[in-house]
């Protein structure tokens, strides 16, 4: 036995300090701050996603057992989490049974370094990739670069934002920030020999992209992929798109790497019945995606002829641990979370500083990286950027209770964080509501708030941390008499007594009565 | 029917005249209204903000107040506070209760109900008897809507109101953005929601803008009196309580 398995077991890691893309450099209010103030985000957001909720809505409510097809993707990936251990040797055996190498990564470090060493190998310095949202998540590009190998996104989206050297504000429409003007400029300054009339109409920045994005498929050999699903059973790796360019780059080259989270894995390729139905009409309210690839190893004389999965963990075991975080490792990207949510909506992708934005970003980025309270970590303040209004559990097609998610991190978080003001208000609060006859003195003390509200008996300037609040809404004085002191009261009493006696008279008459009476 | 009523702590000290309403109606119906009075606060702040250690002498103490066998059944004019009693005080309670706080909590669930649920789930009557002659939109609190799965109950109260004019809230089902403490440590992304909620309120030309729970409204009443709107905020239960007899008055809204 090794010397690991001597004393308590070592806590699985997270995705380490500093590295990926995993954490912003400012807090959710600071980052949210400066999005709000960018008009043309938020008109662009405001639309994208009210069109594909309504979409969303169309396709979903039109299968007669959505809920049903809801409860057995839930059921699929959490009897995935609770045996993934055994799924993923299943997987490995299976990939390698049939010609493919499987590479286990502790971390984004680890993921980077092989990828970088495979692709080395080849002699390759380009790669051409599928949107992946896990070499995302580790900074593969940027880790390439730094060694000299360029990496060509080859989405459409992913490609403008590439271009532009910006990151991704969405799961799925990583590019949903930038309007059409945006994306003429981009392409006129950052694709070399770009046609210089052209113009925002979408079908030609489309043919742009094409011209440049052939010219890179027909001439690099090594492809980088992600990877939507894994199936164990088989050792079949799939890729869902709705353009294309995925499929190209799985078939072409010569060499394929494949770098996927371990939580893809599903345990039987019948289960992909589920999600091939539940992934569409989630993220982009369509009935199917229009590129389903799947590829098994190498088959000789077809296809790229050496395959490589890399497994990534880079903090998911350290999520599989928790009890209650787990859940969160159901998340199929879809992104149908991030388009019902208010926060989002306004915010942006960017205000998270993480690969995964909005809800399920909330959730997973904490769980991957860390909340670490020592170094004021920004990631501590992404379970708050929730109103946990809950319209992203009712969205997400594998049942992920976000809402109840988020207000455990926030207990983790707390927990974690020592003694602050607001703990100590908290527990003072609690001190104080836990013993009623206390709570009524203060009570009638907060009814001295009376004279300091304006004349207009409101509240109108807060001391901070109000002061945010109170910039816009007034809020009301406190009223000369609480609840229980009316009911107390002589009034009160008198009050309810004559209800009762109405009732003892026959009630006030229902409307039918009224206009029986009226007539 | 014995009725226990939890006024929240919102509603006791800052909105009393929703829990006066409800105490009103509910006596009105012919119903035994109780008030604990060692009660306070269920302790749905603390869970929100993120502590559960410390609420848990308020959730012991919800389940003393309202435990007792004689209570047939608990009401709050609040969705989001029913949803913590259903929701939260079990998640506390198996954290770090003993035996007896979990069942006392699992006895108060069952028996909690928020306003409208208890009217029309269990009291079974939509039509209270009330009058209300004015413009009414209804915004459907998150709680509300998803917690508890009130769906059209509210409304239905509603449409039986003798000479209300209701009016559809366009994007009801949206956040206002209150949140809790979310308004106020991301006061910044609350007040971009709660500008587009208040433009479809006073879209509807509503006199009223109603929901069922007071912090919700003080969000959006909070907004609207910024704005000198014309609409001003009531609790469902203030128009639920509203007859021929006793209307209740609107005041002039501030402008």
């Amino acid at each position: 036995m090794s010397a690991t398995f001597l004393g308590m077991p070592a806590t699985p890691p997270r995705s380490p300090y500093g590295t990926g893309n995993l954490r912003g450099d400012r807090k959710f209010p600071a980052a949210a701050h400066d999005e709000l103030r960018n008009e043309q985000l938020r008109g662009n957001l405001g639309r994208a996603t009210r069109t594909i909720r309504a979409k969303r809505l169309t396709v979903t409510g039109e299968l007669p057992d959505w809920e049903e097809l809801r409860d057995a993707g839930s059921a699929i990936k959490t009897d995935t989490m609770n045996r993934l251990p055994e799924l993923l040797e299943e997987l490995e055996r299976n990939v390698t049974a049939r010609g493919g190498t499987v590479h286990w990564a502790r971390d984004g470090v680890e993921a980077n370094e092989i990828v970088a060493r495979l692709i080395k190998e080849t002699g390759s310095e380009e790669v051409i990739k599928v949107k992946s949202m896990a070499t995302q998540e580790i900074g593969l590009n940027e880790h390439l670069e730094s060694l000299g190998i360029t990496a060509h996104e080859t989405d459409l989206a992913e490609l403008i934002v590439q271009l532009a050297h910006d990151k991704p504000s969405h799961i799925l429409v990583p590019a949903i920030h930038r309007n059409r003007d945006e994306i003429r400029q981009i392409f006129l300054k950052e694709i070399p020999g770009v046609d210089p009339s052209l113009d925002n109409v979408p079908a030609h920045l489309a043919a742009a992209a094409r011209v440049y994005l052939r010219e890179k498929f027909m001439t690099t050999e090594v492809a980088v992929s992600g990877a939507n699903f894994g199936i164990a059973e088989t050792g079949t790796l799939s890729v869902v798109e709705s353009e294309g360019n995925g499929r190209m780059c799985l078939t072409l080259p010569d060499t394929l790497i494949t770098v996927m989270g371990i939580e893809k894995v599903l345990p039987r390729y019948q289960d992909l019945e589920v999600f091939l139905q539940l992934l569409p009409r989630s993220s982009t309210g369509e009935r199917m995606n229009p590129y389903t690839s799947m590829w098994t190893g190498v088959t000789p004389g077809d296809g790229p002829q050496t395959f490589h999965l890399v497994l990534l963990d880079n903090g998911r075991t350290a999520a599989l641990a928790d009890r209650i975080g787990r859940e969160a490792l159901n998340c199929i990207r879809c992104s149908a979370c991030l388009n019902v949510c208010p926060v989002y909506e306004r915010t942006g992708g960017h205000a998270y500083g993480s690969t995964y934005p909005g809800p399920i970003g909330a959730v997973l980025t904490p769980q991957l990286a860390g909340m670490d309270a020592a170094r004021d970590d920004p990631n501590s303040s992404l379970p708050y950027a929730s109103s946990l209004c809950g319209a992203c559990f009712d969205a997400c097609p594998v049942k992920i209770d976000i809402p109840s998610l988020l207000v455990e991190l926030r207990h983790q978080h707390t927990e974690r964080s020592g003694t602050t003001a607001e703990k100590l208000a908290m527990k003072a609060a609690a001190g104080v509501m836990s013993r009623p006859k206390v709570y009524t003195a203060a009570q009638k003390a907060s009814g001295l708030g009376r004279v300091l509200a304006g004349r207009d008996g409101k509240f109108s300037h807060l001391p901070p941390p109000f002061s945010g609040w109170s910039e816009s809404r007034d809020t009301p004085a406190p009223p000369e008499q609480t609840f229980r002191a009316w009911l107390a009261s002589a009034e009160g009493a008198a009050t309810m007594r004559a209800a009762a006696d109405e009732h003892t008279r026959g009630g006030q008459p229902t409307r039918d009565q009224q206009q029986e009476e009226d007539k | 029917m014995r009725i226990g009523l939890f006024a929240t702590c919102l509603g006791d000290t800052l909105f009393p005249e929703a829990v006066k309403s409800t105490a009103v109606l509910l006596a009105r119906l012919g119903h035994d209204v109780v008030f604990p009075p060692g009660q306070t606060c269920c302790g749905q702040m603390h869970v929100n903000t993120g502590y559960q250690r410390e609420p848990v002498p308020l959730v012991r103490n919800f389940a003393e107040q309202f435990g007792d066998a004689s209570i047939d059944a608990v009401v709050m004019p609040s969705g989001s506070c029913a949803g913590s009693v259903r929701h939260q005080h079990e998640i506390i309670a198996e954290r770090y209760g003993d035996a007896a706080l979990r069942a006392g909590v699992a006895t108060v669930k069952a028996k909690t109900y928020e306003l409208s649920e208890l009217l029309v789930d269990v009291l079974d009557v939509s039509d209270v008897g009330a009058y209300f002659p004015h413009r009414v939109t209804y915004h459907p609190t998150c709680h509300s809507l998803r917690m508890l799965r009130v769906g059209d109950k509210p409304l239905r109260l509603l449409r039986a109101v003798d000479s209300i004019d209701l009016a559809e809230l366009p994007e009801a089902d949206a956040c206002c953005g209150f949140g809790g403490t979310f308004a106020v440590k991301n006061a910044e992304t609350s007040t971009a929601m709660l500008q587009d909620k208040m433009r479809n309120v006073t879209a509807t030309g509503a006199a009223v803008c109603t929901a069922g729970d007071s912090s919700c409204l003080m969000h959006i009443g909070g907004g609207l009196s910024r704005i000198t709107s014309g609409t001003r905020t009531l609790h469902l239960a203030q128009i639920l309580s509203s007859t021929r007899t006793s209307p209740h008055v609107l005041t002039e809204a501030a402008r």
